[in-house]
C-alpha cells in the first residue's frame, strides 16, 4: 500500500492494463503530446497528466494522439472496440461530449442490441467532470446523467484514489462501453492504494459510513462534503450512514433501500443539474419502492438549475457544500410524520 | 477489354450484383404488400459500387455502411436468407430481429452494420482500420458514404484522422444523385466530392459506379496502397439510385422519365451483360443461369421469412449488456 493521487491511482491503472493486454490502448487529444511540435515529447500527460509517461513505455502506436476531433476519436475508439481492441478514449472535459454524443449513445451504445447480443464493444471512455475550478460553462458539468439515461452505457464516478484505480481496471476489462468520469478538483486527493492490480467491481455501492439517522448518497466530490456534513451532524447527535454508489449505471439500489429502510430518511447529494437527474432518479427508486418506511419527505441537495457560472463568488454559490447538506437532513428530521 | 478477375470470380461479381437486384425487387413488392415493417431503402441501380468494392475484401477486411445497406451485406458475404428474416423481423434473422433494414450486421463477415444515422460508420471503420494495423491482421476498414453524408462533419473528421494516423481505411462515396429529397447538385456546395476527399491529403480515384469494371480496379489501386501501409485512400463513384430514398416515396423531387432513362442506359447489370458478352469472357448461359440462381434464392428467403418466428417477449430485455 501506497498513498498515492488519484491522477497517480488512475495513471498506474492504465499501466499495469496496458503492460497485462496488448489490447488495450488509449486514444485522445495530448493524451501524451508534443507531435508535430518544437518542444518536449510526452509534452501533456493529458491535459491534466494523468497518463503522463505511458507513451515512453508503450509507445505512439499505443499511446496515440489524435487531433482535436472527438467524433473521430470515439468513433474510432468504438469502432477499434468492436474488431478487437480495447480502447480507452479520452475525451478531455464531458462538456464535449455535445460534439460526439452520436458515436457514443447511438453507435458504441447500441451495437450489442441492435446486433442481436453478436457485437462486444469493449471500450472505456476517461473524461473529467466537476465545478470548482473557475472553467465556466462548457468545462465544469456533471453530465454523467446523461449517460445512465442510455441503455448499454455503464457509468463510474469515484471519489478517492483507491475506487479510481480499482474501478478503472474493472472497466477496462469489462466488454462494455463504460463512462469513466473523473472529478477534476480529485486528481489532488490522496489515498492509500495497493501496488498490485485489484478489480473493483461496477454496480457495488461503497459505505463509507454508518449512522441510524439518515442516509446520504454522494457522488465523487460530494462525498467528502457530506463527511464533513456528518462530522457537523454527529456533533449535535445526528448519526448519518453515507453512501457513495461508485456508479451510477449499474447502481446500487438494493444498498441504497436498505439503508433507508433503517434511517426512514433520505438525502441525495448530486453535482448534477437538479431536473431529471441522478438525484431525482435515485429519489424515485426509493420512493416507489421503500415508500412505506421514509419517515419523512427526500431531500435533494443539487446546484440550482442554471449553467456553472464563472465569477468564484457564483460559482462558490452554485456548489452544494456541507452546510446546504447539513441543512437539508435537519429539514428531513423536522418533517418527520 | 482488360480485368484481373478470373472467370470464376467474374460469375461471382455478376451472381451478387444480379442477387442485390432481385432482393431489393422483392423487399420492394413485399413492404408494398405490407409484409416489412418500419423503413426501408434500396441499393438497386447501385450494385456495381458494392461489389466492385467488395470483390478486393476478405473476412478479416471490415466495412461501415449506411442506411441503404442491403447491397453492402451481400456483397461482403452475409446470408441473403438470414438477411431478409431480419428485415421481416423475425427471431432468427442475422440480428435476431432487433436491427431490422437500418441495422443490419454480420461481423463474422466483417460487416460491422448498416446504419441509420448518415455519417455514422466513417469514423467506425477508421476504428476498424486502426484495430488491424495493431493487430497486424493485415486487413483494411472501409467506409461506405453516401453524398448525403459527404456533407457531415464525421466523415470530415474521420478523413482527416485516416490521414494523420495513416491508417489502412478507404472511404467510397457513393454519389446516387440525392440525399433524401435534396439533389447533390445543390446540396454539395462545392459540387465536387472527390476533391473534398482529396483536400484531406490522400489519393481519390472518380470513377462511374455503374462501370463494375472501373470500380473494381479503383479499389484495386486503394486497396493495395492502404494494404502496404501507405495511408486511406477514396473513390467517388456516381450511380444514381432507382428506386426513391426509402420504398413508398413518391418522388415528387425528381422527373419521372429520369428513372426510366436510368433503367434504360444505365443499368450496372445490362453494362456488365454486355461488357463480358462483347469481349467473350462471359456467355449468355453462364449470366442466365446467375440471373435464374438469384431470383431463386430470394425467392427462398422471402418464403422463409414469412413462415419464420417472431422474437418472444423474452427476448426484449437480453442483449443489452454483456454483463450488468
Amino acid at each position: 500500500m501506497t498513498t498515492v493521487s488519484m491522477r497517480d491511482a488512475l495513471n498506474q491503472a492504465m499501466r499495469e492494463e496496458m503492460r497485462r493486454d496488448e489490447r488495450v490502448v488509449l486514444i485522445g487529444e495530448d493524451v501524451s503530446g508534443g507531435l508535430g511540435g518544437t518542444g518536449e515529447d510526452d509534452a501533456m500527460g493529458g491535459v491534466f497528466g494523468v497518463s503522463q509517461g505511458l507513451v515512453s513505455e508503450f509507445g505512439r502506436e499505443r499511446v496515440i494522439d489524435t487531433p482535436i476531433t472527438e467524433s473521430a476519436i470515439m468513433g474510432m475508439a468504438a469502432g477499434a472496440a468492436m474488431t478487437g481492441l480495447r480502447p480507452i478514449a479520452e475525451l478531455m472535459f464531458i462538456d464535449f461530449m455535445g460534439v460526439c454524443f452520436d458515436q457514443i449513445f447511438n453507435q458504441a451504445a447500441k451495437f450489442r442490441y441492435m446486433f442481436g447480443g453478436k457485437a462486444a464493444t469493449p471500450l472505456v471512455v476517461r473524461t473529467t467532470i466537476g465545478a470548482g475550478f473557475r472553467t465556466a460553462a462548457q468545462h465544469s458539468q456533471s453530465l454523467y446523467a446523461l449517460f445512465a439515461h442510455i441503455p448499454g452505457l455503464k457509468v463510474v464516478i469515484p471519489s478517492n484514489p483507491y475506487d479510481a484505480k480499482g474501478l478503472l481496471i474493472d472497466a477496462i476489462r469489462d466488454d462494455d462501453p463504460v463512462i469513466f468520469c473523473e472529478h477534476k478538483v480529485l486528481y489532488d486527493t490522496m489515498g492509500d492504494v495497493p501496488e498490485e492490480s485489484y478489480r473493483i467491481p461496477m454496480g457495488e455501492a461503497n459505505i463509507v459510513r454508518s449512522g441510524t439517522d439518515v442516509t446520504i448518497v454522494a457522488l465523487a466530490r460530494m462525498v467528502g462534503f457530506a463527511l464533513e456534513a456528518a462530522e457537523l451532524l454527529a456533533a449535535k447527535g445526528v448519526e448519518s450512514t453515507i453512501i457513495d454508489p461508485r456508479t451510477i449505471s449499474p447502481l446500487d439500489m438494493e444498498t441504497i433501500i436498505e439503508s433507508v429502510e433503517e434511517t426512514g430518511r433520505l438525502v441525495v447529494v448530486d453535482e448534477g443539474y437538479p431536473r431529471c437527474g441522478l438525484a431525482s432518479d435515485i429519489a424515485g427508486e426509493v420512493a416507489e419502492h421503500a415508500f412505506g418506511v421514509l419517515k419523512a419527505p427526500i431531500k435533494r441537495v443539487t446546484p440550482p438549475h442554471t449553467p456553472v457560472p464563472f465569477s468564484p463568488t457564483l460559482e462558490d454559490a452554485y456548489i452544494p457544500d456541507a452546510c446546504r447538506i447539513v441543512d437539508a437532513v435537519q429539514a428531513t428530521l423536522k418533517q418527520e410524520r | 477489354m482488360g480485368t484481373p478477375l478470373n472467370h470464376d470470380e467474374l460469375i461471382t461479381a455478376y451472381g451478387q450484383m444480379r442477387t442485390i437486384r432481385a432482393f431489393e425487387e422483392s423487399v420492394n413488392e413485399e413492404f408494398l404488400d405490407g409484409n416489412i415493417p418500419g423503413f426501408v431503402h434500396l441499393y438497386a441501380g447501385q450494385e456495381a459500387i458494392a461489389v466492385g468494392v467488395c470483390a478486393h475484401l476478405s473476412d478479416e477486411d471490415k466495412i461501415g455502411s449506411t442506411h441503404r445497406g442491403h447491397g453492402h451485406c451481400i456483397a461482403k458475404g452475409c446470408d441473403v436468407r438470414a438477411m431478409m428474416l431480419e428485415i421481416f423481423g423475425k427471431k432468427d434473422g442475422l440480428c435476431g430481429g432487433k436491427g431490422g433494414s437500418m441495422h443490419i450486421a454480420d461481423l463474422d463477415r466483417g460487416m460491422l452494420g448498416a446504419n441509420a444515422i448518415v455519417g455514422g460508420a466513417p469514423p467506425l471503420a477508421i476504428g476498424a482500420a486502426l484495430a488491424a494495423k495493431n493487430l497486424g491482421t493485415g486487413g483494411i476498414g472501409v467506409a461506405f458514404i453516401g453524398d448525403g453524408a459527404s456533407n457531415q462533419g464525421t466523415t470530415f473528421e474521420a478523413l482527416n484522422m485516416a490521414v494523420a494516423l495513416k491508417l489502412p481505411a478507404i472511404f467510397v462515396f457513393e454519389n446516387n444523385g440525392y440525399g433524401e429529397g435534396t439533389g447533390h447538385d445543390f446540396a454539395v456546395g462545392s459540387g465536387d466530392i472527390g476533391a473534398l476527399a482529396g483536400a484531406f491529403g490522400m489519393p481519390v480515384t472518380c470513377v462511374d459506379g455503374t462501370d463494375f469494371f472501373a470500380v473494381c480496379e479503383a479499389m484495386a489501386d486503394a486497396v493495395d496502397r492502404a494494404r502496404s501501409g501507405d495511408g486511406p485512400g477514396a473513390i467517388e463513384a456516381k450511380a444514381t439510385r432507382f428506386y426513391g430514398h426509402y420504398v413508398g416515396d413518391p418522388e415528387r423531387y425528381r422527373s419521372s422519365i429520369e428513372v426510366s432513362e436510368l433503367r434504360e442506359h444505365h443499368d450496372c447489370l445490362k453494362i456488365f451483360r454486355s461488357r463480358v458478352l462483347e469481349s467473350g469472357l462471359l456467355t449468355e448461359n453462364e449470366l442466365d443461369d446467375q440471373d435464374r440462381e438469384a431470383v431463386a434464392e430470394v425467392d427462398a428467403a422471402v418464403l422463409a421469412a414469412k413462415a419464420a418466428s417472431d422474437p418472444t417477449s423474452s427476448d426484449l430485455i437480453t442483449d443489452v449488456y454483456a454483463g450488468y
